[in-house]
């Protein structure tokens, strides 16, 4: 090889940057699962819609509801799943069983680095801090 | 025709991610973790073989290139950055080529004004802007997934993310690079369909790159902007993949194996292809290479090992013969 030392040190380089997810995870003493969500205390079986539905589009029901509420003045929302209707209300419906911010909505926003802007105009509630 | 091959091609791996995670748990980990760790190790090996491959060729003579003045006399200004005269000048020169695509942007297109019957060499800026904004924003993109690679997630991967998504579109806000890179994308796509000179030269690996990185684009834009999928299984599985504790992932969806599938296939197609002008650019002799040609003598490392028979030697050995011909000698 010419000019080895060269070429070792950028190959080095890029293999180092390249595993560095791989070396992070093994120096970090974090746990890789998903994070364990606290339950409704209040005695709430089921979510507005269903789980799977929420898990993946809450954010955009929420983004509905703002819109609903704020442009429309309409405040009441009837689930697709259950035919129940409920008070279109980020701190008193959400809240109101997910009453622990930090261990529902903290918690997996946290873990998979999502930065939600909900808490700039909204209060969180004491409550649920 | 190679534009509808590469396209059966990267279709035909769309399918095959398709039907694999719909058959079972079984293939599920094969396509959702087997598949991307063999592509990552192909991916990493196949680079090393390759740029050491590459370091076994000898270093050429210097290749000034015309772009700028060479370092000569005190009282001429030379340019460093165009033709450096030494190791800071070369830095300077392949960071401005590596980061900011310096050669592209001297690209020229030609044209033939009929009306004035003569040739016009014009700026063509277009390529640069779309090679850069293309490039720069699947870098960005790359270093944004280390949300999912990693736990926890480091602060500039958040700070990146803001300032990607500064504008707060939309909900999950939409990112500035996800914009750009399908319109660089789509714009060296259209550039090979539409400018008949370049069609001509356009190859079937050149469409293939191309349709891989934009299936690559359009269904990570699908999971996030059109069927939501469920981000934290998504980084479970991908988290867990990279802690060396893999799982079958679940409840991902369809576009998620489909979406690790075509990144596979491009790692295991990376080392072998034209996308190797990556670590390639490094290695090119134009490029690497300080314009000291009159300053250092410089051996061709491949010269054989002459050894020398002067004309006072060759008298020596045949000096009795010589001197019996007749012949008149240099030394008696």
């Amino acid at each position: 090889m010419y000019d080895a030392s060269k070429i070792v040190v950028g190959l080095a380089v890029f293999v180092v940057l390249a595993t560095s997810p791989l070396w992070y995870n093994a120096l970090s003493s974090a746990s890789p699962a998903a994070p364990e969500l606290s339950q409704p205390t209040n005695g709430s079986t089921e979510c507005v819609e269903e789980t799977a539905f929420m898990r993946a589009n809450h954010m955009d029901l929420l983004d509905q509801w703002r819109d609903t509420v704020v442009r429309d003045d309409v405040r009441t929302y009837t689930s697709e799943m259950s035919g129940k209707t409920y008070t279109m209300s980020l701190s008193d419906t959400c809240l109101d069983c997910h009453s622990k911010k930090d261990q529902f909505c903290d918690a997996c926003h946290t873990y998979s680095a999502v930065d939600p802007y909900c808490w700039t105009c909204h209060v969180v509630p004491e409550e649920a801090q | 025709m190679g534009a509808l091959i590469s396209l059966v091609a990267v279709a035909a791996i769309v399918l095959l991610a398709s039907v694999g995670a719909s058959t079972g748990d079984g293939l599920r980990f094969v396509f959702g973790v087997i598949l991307p760790g063999v592509a990552f190790a192909v991916f990493l090996g196949g680079i090393i073989f390759r740029v050491v491959h590459w370091a076994k060729s000898p270093v050429p003579f210097r290749i000034p290139t015309t772009t700028g003045q060479a370092k000569s006399l005190p009282w001429i200004h030379n340019n460093e950055l165009e033709a450096p005269s030494g190791l800071p000048g070369v830095i300077g020169r392949m960071a401005l080529e590596v980061l900011a695509f310096r050669s592209l942007f001297r690209n020229t297109r030609v044209e033939i004004l009929p009306e004035k019957s003569k040739v016009n060499y014009i700026a063509d800026k277009a390529l640069w802007a779309a090679a850069m904004a293309f490039h720069w924003a699947m870098f960005i993109i790359v270093l944004r997934h280390f949300r999912f690679f990693v736990e926890p997630v480091p602060a500039w991967v958040e700070m990146l993310q803001s300032v990607d998504g500064f504008f707060q579109i939309g909900l999950p806000v939409y990112y500035g690079t996800t914009f750009l890179m399908v319109v660089g994308l789509a714009y060296l796509l259209a550039r090979r369909f539409f400018d008949s000179k370049v069609r001509y030269i356009s190859l079937p690996t050149d469409y293939f790159a191309l349709y891989l990185l934009l299936g690559i684009a359009l269904t990570g834009i699908v999971m996030r902007h059109i069927e939501k999928i469920d981000v934290v299984q998504v980084k479970a599985a991908i988290v867990g993949w990279a802690s060396f504790q893999p799982a079958v992932p679940v409840g991902v969806g369809l576009w998620y194996f489909v979406h690790v599938t075509l990144v596979s296939a491009l790692l295991i197609y990376f080392p072998f292809s034209k996308l190797l002008h990556a670590p390639g650019v490094f290695l090119s002799p134009t490029r690497n290479l300080a314009n000291n040609n009159r300053v250092r003598r410089h051996i061709n490392p491949w010269n054989p090992d002459i050894q020398g028979h002067s004309y006072a030697e060759w008298e020596d050995e045949f000096r009795d013969k010589l001197k019996a011909s007749g012949y008149a000698l240099e030394k008696e």
